[in-house]
């Protein structure tokens, strides 16, 4: 992980130009984060990349139900010389889940990025294919939100698709 | 039987609830006989009424089956389904509904979308073909949607999902210490990296301190995971290619491995051994020799495995340059552990940040040259040989101390307290019901895996249960590389390139 110091100065090459980039700066003892403005993502890990965190190692949802903004997206950066590892993250709330998609200068976020639309609702702008990927097409709702009640849906037996309740609604 | 079973009725006197039972179908058989051939009779009517006038050789069948059944009076289908006509009419139009409304739900799915640039090429010699999900080749549920030009696969999209089991919501509702066995059930040939993954994470959130020798006994077990999880691999893939002898040999020496995690947690498989703070139990007497001998026999088993196959003729020319990726491309698509360093890339999360101890260890990165099948195949035959290394450095210098960490917010008491110390019940009762509360915060823990980065990410809101775990699986992400590493290759390629990438769908679908 980066140091205080060194995690400071990532933050600032991120906010250069613009003030409003960057939203906070978490060190921990084994991890460093950087939260940005959710339109500001794919310049903030551009930066980044150019830093050395040339590998996107990981992208996922996180729901922080009953915080505002509701939705974090975490993204895992890694670099190889250094072998260190940075976080980004970006909020966004429930009323407006739009992030941009990283997906066409990462192409490992793609399916990712779609597990994460999948399982929380959140929009990748400018993916090339914006669909789920675990559930089945013509699921209603997003399953990891925290207010998704486990065991709560009905189960589609076939032939009783006409007796679902509209838990969803 | 129709002599014995008035006998068992008069014996068996009033009551017999098998006997009546069989009586009364039986007479309900024979009084159905007659107005069963009736309705049967009427229903071929219907149907050869309905039925296209081309159709004609269809009649005489239906006649000839009728009488048959009903003359014998044994047709019990008969009997029953003839229950109520009208309701059956109403379940078929039901039926007819739902099934037009499937169809109609398939059709509207468009797939020129996925398909675009390949399918405009030239529209004629393209076949898209849909290859799984059930299909022995494809390693678990998984669908390819394949576009075909003659033997020559243009394009492949991998369409997962169908073993999705929500564990990472189910782990959300249990406490830190029983989401273990569940995250364990994601990767299911690599249950001690998901559960070191896991209890890393809360690890780092906890502040906690691991002892050594549960440290060693953790990369003890994790590197006989790997050797299984690669013979398994070993084995399906020459069972792919169309080798079967060494799926039994490979399946042998599993079955070592599976004894060995018998012997030391009770499971062969979804052990539950690493736990938070340390391991579940210390090795038993005799595991050590047991585990010793494993070690000296493996190597030249090896040996074996590869007298078999790296000479084999067929094997070597259904490996070589087959699935080949350049390592720039593969990691632009995230793709991590054997199939990277088969592409000559050295990258081994046990040497670059080790965890667990695994910096007290020699051991080397098996690294190929051009990334192809056989590359991939050489690695991990090579990563079996490592990992047998570290193994026996790991038994040979086990330190003594305890399993466990000595932090009783987080470590159960030892059995013989509870009848001695108030706060020992207090704490066990504590744990046992509530859980162990982990202070607010994330980490994620990533590990070297059987194939590639097992990274788990845990939110923790601080409460006795995890408000997020996710796992960055390499089945999952590895996949997306799919598609490059065939296109362009033959069909017989593209299964065993699949084969090489081992895919693992229940950690792909989580």
């Amino acid at each position: 992980m980066p140091d205080v110091e060194a995690l400071e100065r990532l933050a600032q090459l991120v906010g250069r130009g613009d003030d409003s980039t960057v939203l906070a700066t978490v060190h921990r003892s084994r991890r460093a984060e950087i939260q940005v403005a959710a339109d500001r993502i794919r310049e903030t890990l551009e930066v980044l990349r150019g830093e050395g965190y040339t590998h996107l190692m990981s992208v996922h949802g996180v729901d922080y139900y009953p915080e505002e903004p509701r939705f974090g997206i975490v993204y895992e950066l890694l670099s190889y010389e250094e072998q260190d590892r940075v976080t980004v993250k970006v909020r966004v709330p429930l009323s407006d889940p739009h992030v941009p998609s990283v997906t066409p200068a990462w192409p490992t976020a793609s399916f990712q990025e779609r597990e994460a639309f999948d399982m929380f609702g959140v929009v990748f702008d400018g993916h090339p294919d914006m669909r789920r990927i675990l559930m089945p097409e013509d699921y209603i709702g997003h399953p990891q939100r925290r207010d998704f009640p486990i065991g709560g849906e009905p189960v589609l037996f076939t032939g009783n698709e006409q007796q679902n309740p509209g838990w969803w609604k | 039987m129709t002599e014995e079973r008035p006998k068992d009725e008069e014996r068996d006197g009033p009551v017999p609830e098998d006997g009546s039972a069989a009586a009364a179908t039986r007479e309900h058989d024979m009084d159905a006989t007659t107005g069963e051939r009736e309705r049967g009779a009427r229903i071929a009517d219907e149907t050869s009424g309905t039925t296209p006038q081309g159709d004609t050789s269809g009649q005489p069948n239906e006649g000839d089956a009728h009488p048959g059944t009903t003359g014998t009076g044994q047709d019990p289908e008969a009997a029953s389904g003839g229950g109520a006509p009208t309701a059956l009419k109403e379940r078929d139009e039901d039926w007819e509904e739902l099934t037009k409304r499937y169809r109609a739900s398939e059709a509207s799915i468009d797939f020129s979308t996925q398909l675009g640039a390949v399918a405009t090429q030239d529209e004629a010699e393209l076949l898209t073909i849909n290859m799984g999900p059930h299909h022995p080749a494809t390693h678990g549920v998984l669908r390819l949607l394949t576009t075909l030009e003659g033997e020559v696969v243009r394009d492949v999209k991998p369409i997962i999902g169908y073993l999705h089991t929500g564990i990472e919501k189910t782990a959300e509702d249990k406490a830190y210490w029983k989401a273990i066995p569940v995250v364990e059930r994601m990767d299911y040939l690599a249950y001690y990296f998901n559960a070191q993954a896991y209890c890393g994470a809360v690890e780092d959130l906890l502040d906690l301190d691991v002892p050594k020798r549960a440290q060693y006994l953790r990369v003890i077990h994790l590197e006989l995971n790997r050797i299984m999880s690669h013979l398994v691999w070993l084995g399906t893939t020459a069972l792919d290619i169309g080798a079967m002898s060494i799926l039994w040999y490979a399946f042998r020496e599993r079955e070592t491995i599976l004894d060995l995690f018998e012997y030391s947690s009770g499971q062969r498989m979804h052990t539950r051994f690493i736990q938070i703070g340390g391991v579940a139990d210390d090795i038993p007497a005799g595991w050590a020799d047991k585990l010793l001998r494993f070690v000296e026999e493996m190597p030249r088993r090896l040996d074996q495995y590869e007298a078999m196959l790296s000479k084999n003729e067929i094997f070597l020319q259904r490996m070589k340059d087959t699935g080949a990726v350049s390592a720039e491309k593969l990691q632009e698509w995230g793709v991590t552990g054997p199939l990277l360093r088969a592409a000559g890339v050295p990258w081994d999360l046990r040497k670059a940040t080790p965890y667990s101890s695994y910096d007290d260890f020699d051991f080397k990165i098996p690294v190929g040259t051009t990334g192809d099948n056989y590359d991939r195949y050489a690695v991990r035959i090579g990563e079996m040989r490592e990992s047998v290394k570290i193994i026996h450095q790991a038994i040979e210098g086990l330190p003594e101390g305890p399993v466990m960490t000595g932090d009783r917010k987080v470590a159960l008491p030892p059995r013989h307290e509870l009848a001695t110390s108030m706060e020992a019940l207090i704490h066990h009762f504590k744990l046992v019901t509530e859980g162990m509360r982990v202070p607010e915060g994330e980490s994620y823990y990533p590990i070297e895996g059987p194939r590639g980065e097992l990274g788990c990410f845990v939110r923790s809101d601080g409460s006795s249960k995890p408000a997020r775990v996710h796992m960055r699986d390499p089945s999952f992400i590895n996949l997306q590389a799919y598609g490059d590493m065939v296109r362009g290759g033959y069909i017989a390629d593209m299964i065993a390139t699949l084969a090489c990438i081992d895919p693992l769908l229940g950690g792909i679908d989580r």
